[in-house]
């Protein structure tokens, strides 16, 4: 993975001295809470509900060891002990002390990281892939392109204080496993017939308040425009988006605004004054960075590892946890494990310090040092030998991340929701509870088979309702936290939004109306037929007959009382 | 409670090429479209309307002039006019808009201009640093705020990743040549 220079590391303990400064100004009453606010979001400090919260990046999901067990401290030493990984590749923590915060930065800081533009309005950490580097389907390895992207927008002058945030994510398989529709910039590495690698560029998707897929604005970009283009792009959001509405400040709203032509006009205008300038990416800084992210020193193995085979064959477990847990590596004799930080009981994407520790001590053992965070909130060991499955296995079950469910029902994205988030209209954490322990019986849940369910607390859409196969919306309903439920959002090249298919519930329905809806999927879906296939199959009718029905005096009523 | 009438004779400060200095420039209100403004004695930074609207008369006073811009004007207007103007203004009406850093990047990059190019408005000391890479080398901090403390800002950081207008080299253009840092 990238290792910082003595240029990339006074930018970062720069960062720690400014931001020390700046707090102390604060709180010496040199800076009123007004003047604060922009700075300390820009480093990715919230004031929440019960403490502040500090988001911290994990630039496209790559994690050493190192790294991770400063996060287990910092989680130790500044806050109680656990930490939250977001569906953007970030770490929260709950409840550090404002006055603490420029402490925890620079021990961020010695381990090469930072909270830099983790929030506010401004270019945020760029995501990528969580299997980049090793997927199966890759055409281009997209991680020295994102951290390309990363250094650009590190204190880019120009993009600081922007309509409204402002999100890049990078794919370069041919799969789309970095949700690329649904960002404000996404970047596809492509290859051209000739074999060299380009962009195709897309612009203006994002969830939250109106979801919108984003739009191809060039086919292909040659790579060594990438900066520039980028720059026109944020250029013509940065003077035009609007101001006046936060609501529709996000530069979707400008693509539908000025329609795509004239957006694209406008962006291809901009970047004729800058293509080919200063900022043109060199074949030398590609080739600089793309060095960090070499294979590592792969054994060479046979594809096919007859121990593993035989636990597989003798451990029903063990052979259900591979299923869902383990994918496809490019390299013969490899795979990549995703640990689930999906157990039942425990918030999604929470871990406590010791898991992390525990997690990196597995990482040194057996997948050269390094961990990687998915946006689906997992974590994942990603060049594990197939001899070394079963014990990796064992081990996960000991740290309690072996729970046998990537990809299925239990598998819940849920942001942090009401508990914490002071933007919540509604809790996310014990819906997704509820659903977990209502489906408890593992062999049900394989045998309904893949399936999302994702959460959001409000509108802003942390938890990516939208593109759930069964989304979840906390809304407020006269100072009440109610539900509303959408059918058949999915993610990747073909994502779709899901539809809304009623009248919202109450809290303590949520479970039943989950149920109901499985129930109605296993009864009309054709032989192994996921549910987002049956849904497109057969709309959201039969799911609303369902789920509807036995409800209908208190849909009466709630349309009454409106 | 006694009021503290603004005098004319009041001496402005403003930070000029990283240094605190009293500044002479008056700034003239924005006027009605289509209004005629009156244009005192002095050095005037106009608004861009009454330039545009008077710009005979602005020349012809044969005394310096500087025109300002708002956070929602576009730096085109005055590409051909750059040459007439000792001082560029441009007005951050909040902190938090940053149109007038891309108006600041296009008014250096693209159309030359190599005057003064002042920031005015809502110009805070954690602006100082970003708004001098984008060009500004004048900064009227707001009056509230201790000017000697926000001229401090624009030493935040020694190394920089993307080329901008004070420096248009990318770190990856100049990274292996420590002497340039």
């Amino acid at each position: 993975m990238y290792k910082y220079d003595q240029y990339d590391q006074t930018i970062v303990d720069e960062r720690v001295a400014q931001f020390r400064d700046q707090t102390r100004r604060f709180l010496a009453g040199e800076l009123t809470e007004d003047e604060f606010r922009p700075l300390r979001l820009q480093n990715g400090l919230y004031i929440q509900k019960h403490a502040p919260m500090l988001r911290v990046a994990i630039p496209y999901g790559l994690l050493s060891t190192r790294q991770l067990r400063m996060l287990a401290e910092i989680a130790r030493k500044y806050d109680r002990g656990y930490a939250h990984f977001t569906t953007r590749q970030n770490i929260q923590y709950n409840w550090p002390k404002l006055e603490a915060v420029p402490d925890m930065l620079a021990d961020l800081a010695s381990v090469e990281m930072h909270a830099i533009q983790t929030s506010g309005n401004c270019i945020r950490n760029t995501t990528s892939d969580q299997f980049a580097g090793i997927a199966y389907d890759e055409l281009v390895d997209p991680r020295p392109y994102a951290e390309l992207i990363r250094q650009w927008s590190t204190f880019h002058p120009e993009f600081a204080y922007l309509p409204r945030k402002f999100k890049i994510a990078v794919n370069g398989a041919v799969e789309d496993r970095a949700g690329t529709l649904f960002h404000d910039i996404g970047v596809h590495a492509v290859r051209d017939a000739a074999g060299e690698v380009g962009f195709r560029i897309l612009v203006g998707g994002g969830l939250g308040r109106t979801p919108i897929l984003g739009h191809v604005v060039r086919e292909y970009l040659p790579r060594e425009h990438l900066f520039t283009y980028l720059d026109a792009i944020l250029r013509v959001y940065n003077r035009f988006g609007r101001r006046d509405n936060m609501y529709k400040a996000r530069i979707k709203i400008l693509v539908k605004e000025l329609g795509l032509n004239r957006f694209t006009a406008e962006v291809e205008a901009e970047w004729a004054n800058l293509k080919d300038g200063a900022s043109t990416l060199t074949q030398a800084e590609i080739d600089r960075v793309a060095a960090f992210f070499v294979d590592p020193q792969y054994a060479v193995l046979p594809a096919i590892n007859a121990e593993f085979e035989n636990h597989q064959l003798e451990n029903k477990a063990f052979d259900r946890w591979v299923s869902r847990n383990v994918f496809g590596h490019k390299q013969a004799g490899y795979a990549a494990v995703t640990l689930s930080l999906k157990k039942t009981g425990i918030a999604p994407g929470d871990a406590t310090d010791a898991q992390l520790d525990a997690v990196a001590d597995l990482a040194d053992r057996v997948s050269f040092g390094e961990v990687r965070v998915s946006h689906e909130q997992n974590l994942i060991l990603a060049d594990v030998r197939k001899s070394d499955l079963f014990a990796v296995w064992q081990k996960a079950k000991e740290i309690g991340f072996a729970t046998p469910n990537i990809g299925l029902l239990t598998d819940i994205i849920a942001c942090p929701g009401g508990d914490f988030c002071s933007l919540a209209n509604a809790k996310s954490i014990p819906v997704a509870e509820a659903i977990q322990r209502r489906f408890d019986d593992l062999d049900y849940l394989f045998d309904i088979g893949d399936i999302a369910i994702n959460i959001s607390g409000c509108m802003n859409a942390c938890g990516h309702h939208h593109v759930g196969h069964i989304g979840i919306l906390g809304v407020d309903k006269h100072g009440a936290e109610f539900y509303q439920v959408t059918i058949g959002g999915s993610q990747g090249l073909n994502a779709a939004l899901g539809k809304v298919i009623g009248p919202s519930f109450a809290q303590d329905e949520m479970a039943d109306v989950v149920e109901k809806l499985i129930a109605t999927y296993v009864e009309l879906r054709f032989e192994d037929e996921h549910f987002l296939d049956t849904a497109k199959r057969i709309g959201i009718e039969p799911f609303k007959a369902r789920v509807y029905d036995r409800k209908a005096s208190h849909v009466a009523a709630e349309t009454a009382n409106v | 409670m006694l009021q503290r009438r603004p005098q004319m004779s009041e001496v402005r400060y403003i930070i000029r090429d990283r240094e605190v200095i009293a500044d002479d420039w008056q700034l003239a209100p924005a006027i009605a479209e289509g209004a005629a403004a009156h244009l005192p004695d002095g050095k005037l930074i106009v608004p861009l309307n009454v330039w545009l609207a008077q710009t005979d008369a602005l020349t012809d006073r044969k005394q310096p002039v500087g025109v300002w811009l708002d956070s929602n004007q576009d730096a085109a207007d005055i590409a051909n006019a750059v040459s007439n103007f000792a001082v560029v203004a441009v007005n951050f009406p909040k902190f938090a808009d940053g149109r007038g850093y891309s108006i600041a990047t296009q008014l250096r990059s693209r159309y030359g201009y190599e005057g003064e190019l002042r920031a005015i408005g809502d110009v805070l000391r954690d602006q100082l640093f970003y708004m001098q890479r984008v060009g500004f080398n004048a900064f009227a901090v707001r009056a509230d705020k201790d000017i000697h403390d926000a001229l401090k800002a624009l030493k935040d950081f020694s190394v920089t990743y993307q080329g901008s207008v004070d420096q248009p080299l990318p770190l990856f253009k100049r990274r292996r040549l420590p002497e340039l840092v």
